[in-house]
């Protein structure tokens, strides 16, 4: 069932500087003719204000990833509206970066080949490409690994590739799949360090699923708790958190205290 | 160092007695010399026939490279078309299974008829026999490139041709290269097949195929030792071919390359 009302029809207006907005979203998978359609997502309303950092929780098949997609606009909603900084997700492309879980590096092109590739499909001219690459190299600590293979690089080395890619269209939005799943918890806690001070310098939006409460608390200005069958946002949580955040939060009782509730909040939505 | 050194002597030592139990053979239950020459006689045949050997042996080359290359170049086209419609695919592919199992010596007497005798028929034999393995291969390395690297370009807007060139292609080339390898091993068999019913209506002037079965007609059968020499050397070389085109193209990042270069 969709209701039409005026939020749900104008969210760029209503919500200001709201840098991601749905309202209303809706997406099925499947036939509809055949009546198998499987609902991902049911009424999704959410606003997103510009530097936020939100993540997403949940049980699989809650739609998280699904989120994500709809927002990088590679896939449609069924119902429902999303607006990326007042455009559509198709239009807004060109200011939305997305990590995937894997790094997804192309293994025939050299680490700098792999940062300029985004660069590179644009048309941006040799010169201009080969200083931002080095400037994007030297942002993510690989200036000496230029040249080498995505097959000589340890998985820690391949996502700081990925994150330079990201990077190097200067994102207003940041996606970001699981990016630290297949990391080591030292690696992670590393990375989750440094894509904060990235942030910082930066300034984009960021929209972030994890299936670890404790990253998700520790990175985020909010935690959205979802819930499937079908997909929807069960709670959204707010961090209050000082900044910056370092090794030092993770020792907060407050931190704890967090992970503590989400923790439990997240095993109310997966018995339910 | 030491190792390849003590690998080469092992391959000579291998050789040598091949070569003196062959010599034996033939001193203990004297064979005669139009059943089973002397590895002499073969070595003496090679040095005085060598100018027609060698002519044979660059025509067989010629209609093998050129049935190859126009393989590869139409097995490639084809997977590119291929990869373009998986409804494309359920229908054809089948098809390209029975360019595989059709008996090539069945249907060379009929290429001939319709091409006539001489080099096109050869190549086109080539042709047909190294088709199948080039397109499946490529095909498949079209199609399994991972959804999330395709997400990445069209996250940047990329056009149809930018995923084909920058993408798919690049993706493919150890597939391709797995299809070329086999090809390359039957192209060689595939030519000299296609020589056995047409190489060329006048003596001397035929491929290795041709002159295998003049020389068989004739009974010179050191001769025919010569040829087959000839058509094994010539498998090598498009072997090596192979090869070392792999090892350039794939060395720095595919793994089956790599495995090459450390053996």
């Amino acid at each position: 069932m969709t209701t039409y009302t005026l939020n749900s029809l104008l969210p760029a207006r209503s919500n200001g500087l709201a840098e991601i907005a749905f309202s209303g979203v809706s997406k099925s998978y499947g036939n509809k003719a055949a009546k198998s359609s499987q609902k991902v997502l049911q009424h999704v309303d959410l606003s997103v204000q510009r530097g936020e950092f939100v993540s997403l929780i949940g049980p699989s098949g809650c739609g998280k990833s699904t989120m994500l997609k709809l927002v990088a606009g590679l896939t449609s909603p069924t119902s429902g509206q999303i607006c990326i900084d007042g455009m559509t997700p198709a239009n807004a492309r060109e200011i939305v970066s997305y990590i995937f879980q894997d790094a997804t590096l192309l293994p025939w092109r050299t680490v700098e080949q792999n940062v300029g590739l985004r660069l590179e499909l644009e048309h941006t001219t040799r010169e201009r490409r080969q200083e931002k690459v080095a400037a994007l190299l030297e942002l993510v600590g690989l200036s000496h690994a230029a040249k080498s293979y995505p097959r000589q690089l340890s998985g820690g080395m391949k996502m700081r590739v990925s994150i330079a890619r990201a990077m190097s269209t200067k994102p207003r939005v940041l996606l970001m799949d699981e990016p630290f799943a297949a990391l080591d918890e030292i690696s992670r806690d590393h990375f989750n360090e440094e894509i904060l001070r990235l942030q910082q310098e930066q300034g984009w939006t960021a929209l972030f699923v994890t299936h670890s409460v404790a990253e998700a608390v520790f990175l985020s200005t909010r935690v959205l708790i979802m819930a499937p069958h079908p997909g929807r946002i069960a709670h959204d949580i707010p961090i209050n958190l000082p900044y910056p955040r370092t090794e030092a939060t993770r020792q907060l009782a407050a931190f704890e205290d967090y992970i503590t509730t989400i923790s439990k909040t997240l095993r109310g939505v997966q018995s339910q | 160092m030491k190792r390849i050194f003590y690998n080469a002597l092992n391959a000579v030592g291998v050789l040598l007695t091949l070569l003196v139990l062959w010599r034996t053979l033939i001193w203990v239950f004297s064979i005669p010399a139009y059943m089973l020459p002397t590895p002499f006689a073969v070595a003496k045949t090679v040095i005085n026939r060598f100018s027609s050997l060698t002519n044979s042996f660059w025509i067989t080359a010629l209609a093998a490279a050129s049935g190859l290359l126009v393989s590869i170049f139409i097995g490639t086209t084809v997977a590119l078309i291929f990869a373009q419609s998986q409804w494309l695919r359920r229908m054809l592919l089948p098809y390209t299974i029975l360019l595989q199992t059709v008996p090539i010596v069945a249907i060379a007497p009929l290429i001939i008829m319709w091409a006539g005798a001489g080099l096109f028929a050869v190549s086109l034999i080539t042709f047909i026999i190294c088709l199948a393995p080039i397109i499946a291969n490529t095909t498949q390395g079209l199609v399994s490139v991972d959804e999330n690297m395709v997400n990445l370009f069209l996250m940047q807007n990329a056009s149809g041709a930018q995923i084909l060139w920058k993408l798919r292609l690049p993706h493919a080339l150890p597939s391709l290269f797995i299809g070329v390898r086999i090809a390359s091993g039957i192209a060689v068999i595939g030519a000299i097949t296609g020589e056995l019913f047409a190489g060329s209506s006048s003596i001397g002037q035929g491929g290795l195929g041709y002159s295998i079965t003049y020389a068989l007609a004739q009974l010179q059968t050191d001769y025919l030792f010569a040829l087959v020499l000839a058509a094994s050397v010539l498998g090598f070389l498009f072997f090596f071919a192979v090869m070392f085109l792999e090892y350039y193209f794939l060395h720095n990042w595919h793994e089956s390359a790599r495995k090459t270069e450390s053996q």
